[in-house]
């Protein structure tokens, strides 16, 4: 565990507000997703999970010919792709585009894959104005942090903290009511829209039989990037194919349920091209940017390949008993989680963080709830051969994980280590090597130590809420 | 070597491909279409509509449907896309519609005022209560989305049982749009605390009238 990764831990365990926060949310969103998935609701649920798993399995394997497809289909229909390397190369094409436009406004819709080439610095850097429009995204910009949640950026952030992010950024005093602050962004992102020269989005599906790009969300800031500038560039990763347009039925009915638990989001757009003849609005040009930035080089290893099947609905993030104690930011990249665990090392190479493998349970809980069925605790396991590491640091992850799934013995371990730490004679069990050690177990344990530890566990008052 | 013939080498040696290697069938295609009668359609559109905190009515004819419209504008100013459809209501010539706008700049200056944007819809989906709209010289993206309330219009006969449906009668959107779009329910955001917002960015209220 590298230093930075392990304060984090620590701030995020201590912080009893935050605590809440993620364990209500991801409460609330594992739910949510359980009641939509439910043998009655949903019989064909593990039919459409190994259909999901097949057909993403049959289009990475296959890669090379679906962005072949895609590519001749974007351009049947009069849109370009760009293919980048990099983040660099990504910025470079979007400022010589924007130069050649004369454009100074950039209006963007949630995409962690812009996140993960941190986009909008390099675009303000020069000069150019690139705006998130969603609103938990908006706040986020304002406050200048990065997001939680793959899919709820905002979800550490309350009323209290939106009101004064707007207090110092847009100079609003005194807004808590969560419905005027979304109306005040909406105002204000209302003339952005309309103003912009370039609108960027992301990509949660590549049709490589329509050269199409489908997005999905619930505000409609998505459908206003694309539609209102003259402009779209959709940005994505190359994984991001799926072979036919058919193929929808099967990932849209899993992506949003598992997602948010809604049937399916809002709005899901479907979009190929720029507008065509007759069209009354939309874009008169349109870009797919297809990035690497890491991705290829996991293709070698079949084990490891399915790490690019994820559809990024994170649901494996409420799932995770890890996830849902340390939270988003004590992840060192912009994916956290188990699907960040896996791809943070694998993108950015092993020596990034080569603890990161280690901070999971391998509990099981991501594999269970993942619509394409990837099996991210063999991915872990595979990734933890690669990282330099001492046995000890694996013997007390094996202890976490039996912790983990065993709620009894981890709530009766909190309270002995709590009784403990108190105590001068076990002062050792601190400083000891391995066992406790270690990551989120030596975290925790710290947390206990000044002040006195509390009379009931973590989970004691969980229960009793 | 270009980026493209750099990332198409990268992926081959990876998977261990050639260029130009042939490619297996992909799996068939899942689609299971439901058979489902016309009235439970209709009933279960409805239902899944209001479930979403949009309301969802139910005209016998034309001429009823126009007189829902008129009562949801009330006093309001509305855009009314091109469908011949809403023609065919009467629904454009109520008073306050403006219509027949095939010019961008007017149209999204018309729509960034206008309290409501009426459309119809190519079809419906009746167990998710889903609108789907194709852009068209009839159907502009801009009116389902500036103003603060959309309605719309659609004969009973455009509802679909679902998405496998739709994908079976629409197997290749790309092949006769630019844009499609699937819309389930209000605008909507809980990214603050998880309390829900209707009409962050798009239409906060919708209303959907099914004639037949
Ligand atoms: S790994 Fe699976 S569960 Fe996690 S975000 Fe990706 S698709 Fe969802």
């Amino acid at each position: 565990m590298s230093l930075e990764f392990d304060s984090k831990i620590h701030k995020t365990l201590a912080d009893a507000r935050l605590q809440q926060a993620i364990y209500t949310a991801t409460g609330r969103f594992k739910d949510a997703r359980l009641k939509v998935v439910a043998q009655d609701v949903l019989p064909e649920y593990q039919e459409l999970r190994a259909q999901a798993n097949a057909l993403k399995k049959h289009t990475i394997d296959h890669l090379d010919h679906y962005l072949e497809q895609f590519q001749s289909q974007v351009e049947a229909h009069g849109g370009k792709v760009v293919f980048c390397q990099d983040a660099a190369a990504v910025a470079d094409f979007v400022l010589t585009l924007a130069k050649e436009r004369g454009a100074r406004l950039i209006v963007k819709s949630k995409s962690m894959t812009t996140e993960e080439i941190d986009l909008n610095e390099r675009l303000e850097h020069h000069g150019l104005e690139a705006v998130e429009t969603d609103f938990g995204e908006y706040i986020l910009q304002l406050a200048r942090e990065r997001p939680y949640h793959i899919v709820a950026p905002a979800l550490h952030k309350t009323r209290y903290d939106v009101a004064e992010i707007f207090e110092q950024r847009l100079h609003i005093a005194n807004e808590t009511v969560i419905e005027k602050q979304a109306a005040i962004a909406r105002a204000a992102l209302r003339e952005k829209f309309l103003a912009a020269d370039i609108g960027i989005s992301g990509a949660n599906f590549l049709v490589a039989d329509s050269g199409a790009v489908v997005i999905v969300e619930n505000e409609g800031n998505a459908r206003l990037a694309t539609s209102a500038p003259r402009t779209h560039i959709a940005i994505a990763g190359i994984e991001k194919l799926i072979p036919r347009a058919q193929d929808l039925a099967t990932f849209l009915k899993l992506l949003a349920r598992s997602a948010t638990g809604q049937p399916l989001s809002v709005y899901t757009s479907f979009l190929s091209g720029p507008r065509r003849e007759g069209e009354i609005d939309g874009p008169d040009e349109f870009y797919v940017v297809l990035l690497d930035n890491g991705r290829t080089r996991l293709l070698e290893n079949p084990a490891r390949r399915q790490s690019l099947y994820c559809i990024r609905c994170g649901a494996c993030l409420n799932a995770c008993p890890v996830y849902r104690k340390i939270g988003g930011h004590s992840f060192p990249w912009v994916y956290s989680g188990p699907i960040g665990a896996i791809l943070t090392p694998q993108f950015m190479g092993a020596a990034h963080e080569p603890g990161l493998p280690f901070a999971s349970s391998l509990c099981g809980a991501c594999a269970e709830v993942c619509p394409v069925k990837i099996d991210i605790p063999k991915v872990l396991l595979e990734l933890r051969a690669d990282a330099p590491h001492n046995r000890w640091e694996s013997l007390a992850f094996r202890v976490f994980a039996w912790l983990m799934r065993h709620p009894r013995a981890y709530e009766l371990a909190g309270r002995v280590a709590a009784s403990l730490v108190s105590s001068e004679g076990v002062r050792w069990i601190r400083s000891a090597p391995g066992l406790l050690n270690f990551g989120p177990i030596r975290a925790w344990l710290a947390e206990r130590d000044l002040p006195p530890p509390p009379a009931h566990t973590f989970r004691e008052l969980w229960r009793r809420r | 070597m270009t980026s493209r013939e750099t990332i198409l080498q990268r992926v081959r040696a990876g998977l261990g491909r050639s260029a130009g290697q042939t490619v297996p069938d992909p799996p068939a295609v899942r689609i299971q279409v439901a058979e489902v009668d016309k009235e439970t359609k209709i009933a279960s559109l409805l239902a899944r509509v209001e479930a979403l905190a949009g309301r969802a009515v139910r005209a016998a004819t034309p001429a009823e449907a126009c007189e829902i419209v008129r009562e949801v504008l009330g006093k309001r100013s509305a855009v009314a896309s091109n469908a011949p459809y809403l023609e065919e209501c009467g629904v454009t010539g109520l008073p306050g519609v403006r219509c027949g706008i095939t010019d961008r700049e007017e149209l999204r200056k018309a729509c960034a005022a206008a309290d409501v944007g009426i459309t119809s819809a190519d079809y419906a989906l009746a167990d998710t209560g889903t609108l789907v709209m194709l852009s068209s010289p009839h159907e502009a993206r801009l009116i389902s989305l500036l103003p603060p309330t959309h309605v719309a219009v659609i004969p009973a006969s455009r509802i679909l049982s679902g998405l496998d449906e739709l994908f079976t009668i629409l197997p290749e959107p790309a092949a006769v749009t630019s844009s499609m779009v699937l819309i389930t329910g209000p605008s909507r955001t809980a990214d603050i605390e998880q309390i829900l917002v209707r009409g962050v960015h798009g239409p906060g209220e919708i209303t959907i009238v099914v004639v037949g």
